[in-house]
């Protein structure tokens, strides 16, 4: 039993915290959120000569052939410095399926490009519809000779403003609920019949609705068995929970931090309002409740690569509730802590609010994992 | 022991339902009902209604232009009033500084203020916490010194709602940095638009512009807006925060908010099921529904109680604390409630008239948004942890 990291590891988590700590601070993040893309592609040509959108691409596809792991020790710290950039639609999300379905061919072609920093992706399978229910698909693809046509509408697509290569789900054959009759195909930015509206997020991250109309791809568009990618999408959403949650990790951490700092600075009545028993006992509870999530966390990213779903569905949807209790009750206790202080664009602890807040809703909130832990 | 209204009663609400109804602009009804953006014109003009019908000021005395209803009357008033999507009365000129100046003001200050709190004609807002004094209120430092007949003040104000439409404000001042510190505390009204008044915007995590931070560059007030006595404030100031304070609850519009998080609920579906008809957040919603009956019932004891002319006690603080939390609770369950479609920041569908389409269903705009700004619930008003610590004192003796 060994949780200690790697070496490897522990330089991937200098380097990550590094990159937070000296080019991430609140002043910084909050003129990236105002540019008009929302993020930096300065920082996102850094992310690739570091190695960070390459970490689990093997080497031959010019990656650094790493695991997931450290994909969760990269998101921890991208956690802790609220970083909005779309690594997890891209590198977790988008690099993920690819890899997981897709053919040498596509693997050779998209991979090299994503991990250099030149392609960005989407995965495009929630629609307005389907809630959290992985298996709810409306979108149709029907084959026509040697295309396919999509028609449908995906919604809250993570990444989906700046993505060029969209993967979509459509349904090929089945109904509605089906867990069969799902494929996947590789739609590019610009496509005839391909609408984007791309919006911001209430915690500034970014997202698209994307609605197909009539989308005419070639077969080689089709990433992984046709009528058949429940498995990896499935999987790939798993990995994207796991993901989340050691980002949630690393942002309550910072808060937790942010928010003890304030009960030993913070003076009123003549004292530093830490001193009084009843903030210290709910300070402890958020302390807990961190040590907890985390625990979770890590048995979801050691757990996040298993092919199998059997395997992989208690560790992560266990995870998922734990990160919403947690992310909750020490969103909401900072802000409380923090007084007005919290609520304010200017300080940092409202953001981390927000943030843990989206990340409790995005891929099933408590209740929809409570039901599908319970159902393992 | 009876739990129903009179007959009387009930054509009371009825006669103001039907005023409401007939008088209340669409638009603005539709902004309150939908949690859409209000604009300044939204509370003035409702404002001015009310005062034109004679009902603006219900709970004043009646020879200062009070209506002169019983204590349920009053209450009946205000929830059908929030029932029909009116929008709140501005609480600072009519709840707060009117009932200071009938009690603690001059009589030059009641002839020239009170109509003009009561006609709309003045907005006030409130100077007290400062970015050094939240909960310890008392260690405000905005000085005022008087120089011939005028007090000049320097200093900052926080947290100021809505100080951006203001005409004059109440403020907490020291007048005396040698005294123990409540001993030192007098109340001036300040005109906002004297010079030395800056105000500065406070964007609140919702995006929204609804409090401001006020700073005070030697602002010159005449010493006739001195209220009451000079160091005497803080006593003005806890009359003020514990007058009438039963509405703070909120009950009327948790009772219309709990109606739209249903609506929402049978809207959203799952696979086809609605959601309110889902095990796990139906039973949430009726768990929510107890707390706020119990409330509304622990609000009605208490009304009745003053309506008997008992002395309220600190049982308000109890409706406080649990009132805040219930708001809070309405609308975090409003925002499960839309799954992913919470995430969009979509401020546009939030304005009345818009012609665009919403992110997703079109209620699910404000949601995430009220959520964040609803945390202030258990924040103001003297936070929930205050409100513990006078109960816990003046009810409990600990």
């Amino acid at each position: 039993m060994d949780f200690n990291l790697s070496d490897t590891q522990r330089m991937l988590e200098d380097t990550a915290v590094r990159l937070v700590r000296e080019r991430y601070g609140f002043e910084e993040r909050t003129r990236i959120l105002a540019s008009p893309d929302g993020f930096s592609r300065e920082l996102w040509a850094l992310f690739a000569e570091l190695g960070l959108l390459g970490i689990e691409v093997p080497e031959e596809h010019g990656g650094i052939g790493g695991q997931f792991q450290d994909l969760a020790i990269v998101l921890e710290a991208f956690g802790r410095g609220l970083v909005v950039e779309p690594y997890l639609p891209t590198v977790v999300l988008g690099g993920g399926i690819v890899g997981l379905a897709g053919s040498e061919a596509q693997k050779t072609d998209i991979l090299p490009r994503m991990a250099e920093g030149k392609l960005m992706l989407a995965l495009a399978h929630g629609e307005p519809k389907s809630r959290y229910t992985l298996n709810h698909v409306e979108t149709r693809a029907v084959r026509i000779g040697d295309k396919f046509k999509l028609d449908g509408a995906k919604s809250v697509v993570l990444g989906g403003d700046c993505a060029d290569l969209f993967i979509v789900s459509a349904r090929s054959s089945g109904g509605t609920l089906d867990k069969t009759g799902l494929s996947l195909f590789l739609v590019e930015r610009g496509t005839p019949g391909l609408e984007v509206r791309a919006y911001a997020n209430v915690d500034g991250t970014r997202a698209a609705e994307v609605t197909l109309t009539g989308v005419e791809v070639p077969e080689t568009a089709l990433l992984g068995p046709l009528g058949a990618a429940y498995p990896f999408i499935e999987h790939a959403i798993d990995r994207g929970i796991a993901a989340l949650c050691a980002e949630a990790v690393g942002a309550m951490a910072a808060l937790n931090d942010l928010t003890l700092d304030y009960l030993k600075t913070r003076t009123q009545f003549g004292t530093p309002i830490g001193s009084f028993q009843v903030l210290q006992h709910r300070m402890v509870d958020m302390t807990v409740a961190l040590e907890q999530a985390s625990s979770l966390a890590i048995l979801a990213a050691d757990r996040a690569s298993d092919p199998k779903s059997s395997e992989r569905r208690k560790a992560i949807s266990g995870a998922k509730v734990q990160i919403g209790k947690a992310g909750r009750l020490i969103g909401q206790e900072s802000v409380q802590m923090h007084g007005g202080i919290g609520l304010t664009m200017e300080y940092s602890a409202g953001h981390y609010f927000k943030r843990l807040t989206v990340i409790d809703r995005l891929f099933g909130d408590v209740d929809h994992h409570l039901s599908r832990f319970a159902d393992a | 022991m009876d739990l129903r209204y009179t007959a009387e009663e009930l054509g009371f609400a009825e006669e103001v339902r039907s005023w409401v109804k007939a008088n209340l602009s669409p638009s603005t009804r539709d902004k309150v009902l939908n949690a859409k953006h209000l604009e300044k014109h939204d509370y003035v003009d409702w404002h001015r209604k009310l005062h034109e019908r004679g009902w603006v000021v219900p709970s004043w005395p009646v020879q200062y232009g009070g209506t002169g209803w019983t204590t349920i009357e009053r209450h009946l008033f205000e929830e059908v009033l929030t029932e029909e999507g009116a929008p709140e009365v501005i609480s600072f000129g009519v709840r707060m500084i009117g009932p200071v100046l009938m009690a603690f003001g001059s009589d030059a200050q009641k002839g020239h203020y009170l109509p003009r709190i009561r006609s709309g004609e003045d907005w006030w807002c409130q100077g007290f916490s400062e970015p050094g004094s939240g909960s310890d209120l008392a260690s405000l430092r905005t000085k005022a010194v008087l120089e011939s007949d005028h007090w000049i003040v320097n200093g900052q104000k926080t947290w100021t709602t809505l100080a951006q439409h203001a005409d004059m404000i109440f403020c907490l001042v020291r007048t005396d940095p040698a005294a123990k510190k409540q001993m030192g505390i007098s109340m001036l009204l300040i005109d906002m638009k004297s010079p030395g008044v800056t105000v500065r915007p406070i964007i609140t995590i919702d995006g929204a512009h609804e409090v401001n931070e006020v700073f005070f560059d030697d602002v010159k007030v005449p010493k006739e807006n001195l209220v009451g006595e000079v160091n005497k404030g803080w006593d003005y100031a806890k009359f003020l925060l514990s007058h009438e304070r039963t509405g703070i609850a909120r009950v009327g519009r948790s009772k219309r908010e709990l109606e739209r998080l249903k609506h929402i609920a049978k809207t959203e579906q799952v696979d086809g099921v609605p959601l309110i008809e889902t095990r796990a957040f139906r039973e949430k919603i009726a768990a929510l529904e107890i707390d706020l009956m119990a409330l509304e019932i622990s609000g009605m004891r208490m009304l009745a109680a003053a309506q008997e002319g008992k002395a309220p006690g600190p049982e308000a603080n109890m409706l406080k604390i649990t009132g805040s939390v219930i708001q809070q609770r309405l609308s975090e369950l409003m925002m499960e409630a839309v799954g992913p479609y919470a995430l969009p920041f979509d401020p546009d569908a939030r304005e009345l008239g818009w012609n665009g389409t919403p992110i997703g269903p079109d209620y699910a705009a404000p949601l995430a948004p009220d959520y964040f700004n609803y945390r202030k619930t258990s924040i103001y008003g003297g936070s929930n942890e205050i409100q513990r610590n006078i109960l816990s004192k003046a009810k409990l003796g600990l």
